[in-house]
């Protein structure tokens, strides 16, 4: 990504390129496309809120261009030929009851212009009316969860988080070409479906944007918010948390992956039987490297951006060699359950399910020269749980 | 001039002690100035971390400490006291006053301020680092999961709020009681104006701000639950608290910037100001609507209907008095003689800067448009253009402008043009592609992104460097000049210059107006 000399020619027709771009603009995206590194615009994306909301921005746009012209127009002229240096002697005068009540009135009509489209667009946003489907949208420092709201209760739920390597952020392997804006479990909508988004946060404020979808709402504490979808198009659509949320608020992308229904279908289907696979492994017990493994990707996913790699801490305290990993079971197991209130440390109880909590106790116990050599089983975890 | 006329003070204790408004005045320029370098240091660190995609210099928690500290220390150290600093210096000089109405007051308020940035500077060094929740401080960001440092904060914005409240009363009690004879309203230089508006404002919505920061510390020792959910609080709360101050705000640091421009722009046009009167209208009409928009900061919040479309309306109404101002500058240089000195030259650079930062701020304040706005590095670029081609830029035309009165020497003027070029072209440079990243999706406030906004903040670093580094070259010109200017003791310095601060003698003497000026 270094500023190459043959890019030179094209950082200098910035501006131009902006007006390039916004001409050929309106085509609606399509696919997984990666965007061009030199996007110098706001894209309409896959919904009819997008475009509608583009179109405003570029009716406003066109607008202070025109305004601009004629106003930076009239200063140059008027630095090019009102100089000392070509002999002009000053004018006098000083004020006009006429210019002033023009240049009021004027610019107020135009507003008012704006004004018109601008509501009508926002009452549409604003329209959550005949929604075909909710999703719990939660914030977590820093993760999302997305919760599908079923009314028989037989709710989906996964935690969405960043997949992009340490290694890539701290320079140590190449940039994959989804940099900071892959996720280990992307959200899955239909196409063609008024998906609403029931907005909220555990811990501070987030805020939930995908530009191509149209939607930004913040997520706060305590709070629901709505907002609402329809993609028309299939594909992956990016995002990312924009509002800031802390040390990792660069590091909480939004994948949301729009399907056919079909698929949509299947893939719910999928996420039921799953959790039905979840319920029988925990009445499962597992060998010391079942747990090892397992542990070490549910550490990689939730513990690493605060406790480190190597368990050398970091925002949390160190694990490697803690008087909690090296001490009782019972009281290592509490801190990963319940969280330590009044800090960063969350309860992951409900977070992760009972094997994951067994696997990556059992992994901080033993990795980073703890080798306590003991094993926790979900059954362990179920039991601490009831008390 | 009688004996018992003193000069100033030698050593130390003319500063630590002096009420004298032109050292005061002084001291808060160099105040500034110094937390200018500070704060801008912290933006280089910031932008040379986003050189490149990944982290390179220094971790996420460290980018935000430094992104926190950026915004505060420009916003309350370099910006707000500079221009009470300009106050000091000329307001008395322009109203033909022998100082300000509360000297000793005006001592204090300025000398509570150091302290206040060296407690906030301080929180660097502390355990758990420094306040790392952006300069809007959000709660429960700011609170329950806030650094320890957040309680020196908390007390550094106690401190410099006083200083504040303190200064526009001073400035209040000095424009209403101590204008010369002759000299009304409407014969007021436009600073002046501005600034009696600026001090009203600061009135109103500092001690709001010291409402918000006292709840977060209630919140955060007392077990108090204004901002938090979980104790029947609201974390919303805080924003609108905080924005009923923080509106008002950019307008305190903007409208003195309105009343340099407008004394510096008819000087070298060599022509009266154009709608002297509708000025001071559309000033005030600012101030009014600066107190009913602050919830365009928070579209996306989840507000009802009804209030997304009453503050978007009351924001819009903002272009109109903004652009009378506009139209009145263009038309003082239309059919003026004009002449292009350095000052001249910041003011028509912060007059098409700032009206491009005008435009983004009317397409942010269309509610369903700033939901793709909101956050993303389009707002980054927004209020840079108007904070710092706006407020510095008209800063750095209000320092050369006055300099040869306030220390009898002349700059040096091709390096003053030169440090205009260099910083207009870099902050151009820095500033104008974060438009693109930001339409493109960038969120602000992160220290690292996705590949496809690398070229961009590749560009924009390069011309932080150069806008950053010009600064470098004022501090050298303004140190060359006050040691070894050119003296020149013209009274007036510029053909064009009009009022009373340039019938005093050049350097304007340590007491001036002790017997005031009739003014016709």
């Amino acid at each position: 990504m270094l500023l190459k000399a043959n890019r030179l020619r094209e950082l200098v027709l910035g501006p131009v390129l902006m007006l390039l771009s916004l001409a050929s603009a309106g085509a609606a995206a399509a696919g997984d496309k990666v965007n061009e590194s030199w996007q110098v615009n706001m894209q309409p994306g896959a919904t009819e809120i997008g475009q509608s909301i583009y179109d405003l921005h570029m009716l406003i746009f066109w607008i202070c261009v025109v305004i601009g012209a004629l106003v930076f127009g009239v200063m140059f002229y008027s630095i090019f030929y009102h100089r000392k240096s070509r002999g002009v002697t000053p004018s006098t005068f000083h004020e006009s009851t006429k210019a002033e009540i023009a240049w009021t009135v004027v610019p107020f009509l135009i507003l008012i212009g704006m004004a018109v489209p601008a509501t009508s667009t926002l009452l549409e946003i604003y329209d959550f009316d005949d929604a075909d489907m909710d999703v719990l949208v939660t914030g977590y420092q820093w993760k999302w969860k997305y919760e599908y709201l079923n009314e028989n209760g037989e709710n989906v739920a996964f935690f969405s988080n960043l997949r992009t390597p340490q290694g890539e952020i701290y320079n140590a392997t190449d940039k994959g070409e989804h940099y900071l804006l892959e996720v280990d479990e992307p959200m899955v909508i239909p196409v063609d479906t008024k998906v609403r988004f029931l907005v909220t946060a555990n811990d501070v404020i987030h805020s939930f944007w995908v530009p191509e979808l149209a939607v930004k709402k913040d997520a706060i504490p305590g709070f629901i918010n709505e907002t609402w979808t329809k993609a028309n198009v299939e594909g992956i659509y990016r995002g990312q948390c924009a509002e800031l949320c802390g040390k990792e608020h660069g590091f909480m992308p939004i994948v949301v992956n729009v399907v056919s229904k079909e698929e949509y279908a299947g893939w719910l289907e999928t996420k039921k039987v799953e959790a039905a696979e979840i319920r029988g492994l925990m009445a499962q017990t597992f060998t010391m490297d079942e747990l090892m493994t397992r542990g070490k990707s549910v550490y990689e996913r939730n513990c690493l951006a605060c406790h480190g790699a190597n368990g050398e801490g970091g925002v949390g305290t160190a694990i490697a060699g803690s008087t909690v990993a090296m001490g009782e079971v019972a009281g290592h197991l509490e801190i990963g359950i319940n969280g330590v209130p009044g800090s960063a440390m969350q309860a992951f109880g409900g977070q992760i399910n009972d094997v994951e909590m067994a696997a990556v106790i059992t992994y901080q116990r033993n990795a980073f020269g703890n080798n306590m050599g003991d094993m926790i089983q979900p059954i362990d975890v179920y039991n601490h749980k009831k008390g | 001039m009688g004996a018992h006329h003193h000069g100033p003070a030698k050593g130390l204790s003319r500063w630590l002690f002096t009420t004298n408004h032109k050292d005061i005045g002084t001291m808060y320029l160099w105040f500034s100035f110094s937390m200018f370098i500070l704060g801008g240091a912290f933006a280089m660190i910031t932008r040379a971390e986003l050189f490149q995609p990944g982290m390179q210099l220094i971790n996420p928690a460290f980018f935000n400490q430094m992104t926190t500290l950026h915004g505060l220390i420009m916003v309350f150290g370099a910006i707000m006291p500079s221009f009470v600093g300009l106050a000091n210096w000329m307001i008395p000089m322009m109203i033909g006053a022998p100082d300000m109405a509360l000297p000793r007051m005006n001592n204090w308020s300025f000398w509570i301020l150091p302290p206040a940035f060296l407690i906030l500077a301080s929180t660097l060094f502390m355990e758990g680092g420094a306040p790392n929740f952006g300069w809007t401080f959000y709660a429960p960001l700011s609170t329950t999961y806030a650094p320890p440092s957040v309680t020196y904060f908390i007390f550094s914005i106690h401190v410099l709020g006083l200083s504040s409240i303190m200064g526009s009363i001073n400035i209040i009690a000095t424009v209403m009681n101590m204008r010369a004879p002759g000299m009304t309203y409407m014969k007021m230089p436009l600073f002046v104006w501005t600034w009696l508006i600026t001090a009203f404002l600061l009135v109103a919505v500092m001690p709001v701000l010291a409402g918000a920061v006292t709840m977060m510390l209630m919140d955060i020792h007392f077990g108090t639950s204004f901002f938090s959910a979980a104790g029947g609080g609201d974390p919303v709360l805080f924003q609108h608290i905080f924005w009923f101050f923080g509106h008002p705000e950019v307008y305190i640091i903007i409208l003195p910037a309105f009343g340099v421009v407008s004394q510096i722009i008819p000087a070298f046009a060599r022509k009266p100001l154009f709608g002297y009167d509708s000025m001071v209208y559309a000033t005030a009409a600012i101030a009014f609507l600066s107190f009913v928009v602050w919830a365009h900061h928070m579209y996306t919040v989840g507000m009802p209907v009804a209030g997304e479309l009453f503050f978007m309306y009351a924001t819009m109404l903002i272009a109109v008095p903004t652009g009378v101002k506009v139209f009145n500058w263009v038309t003082t240089m239309w059919r003026g003689s004009m002449t292009f000195e350095t000052p001249m030259l910041f003011c028509i650079g912060f007059l098409v800067l700032f009206t491009i930062g005008g435009f983004t701020g009317l397409m942010l304040s269309i509610a369903p448009a700033d939901f793709q706005y909101h956050d993303s590095y389009f707002v980054v670029a927004h209020f840079h253009y108007v904070m710092v081609a706006g407020a510095v830029f008209s800063m750095s035309a209000a320092v050369y402008y006055w300099l040869p009165k306030w220390c009898g020497r002349m700059y040096n003027e091709a390096m003053g043009k030169t440090h205009f070029w260099i910083s207009f072209v870099g902050f151009n440079i820095a500033f104008f592609p974060q438009h693109f990243v930001g339409l493109a999706g960038m969120p602000r406030r992160i220290p690292d992104y996705a590949l496809q906004f690398a070229d961009f903040n590749m560009i924009s670093s390069i011309g932080a460097f150069i806008y950053g580094a010009s600064q470098i070259l004022f501090l050298y010109n303004v140190v060359a000049t006050i040691v070894a200017g050119k003296p020149t003791s013209d009274a007036k310095t510029w053909e064009g210059a009009e009022g009373l601060e340039w019938t005093v003698a050049t350097p304007a003497p340590y007491h001036t107006f002790e017997t005031p000026p009739q003014v016709r």
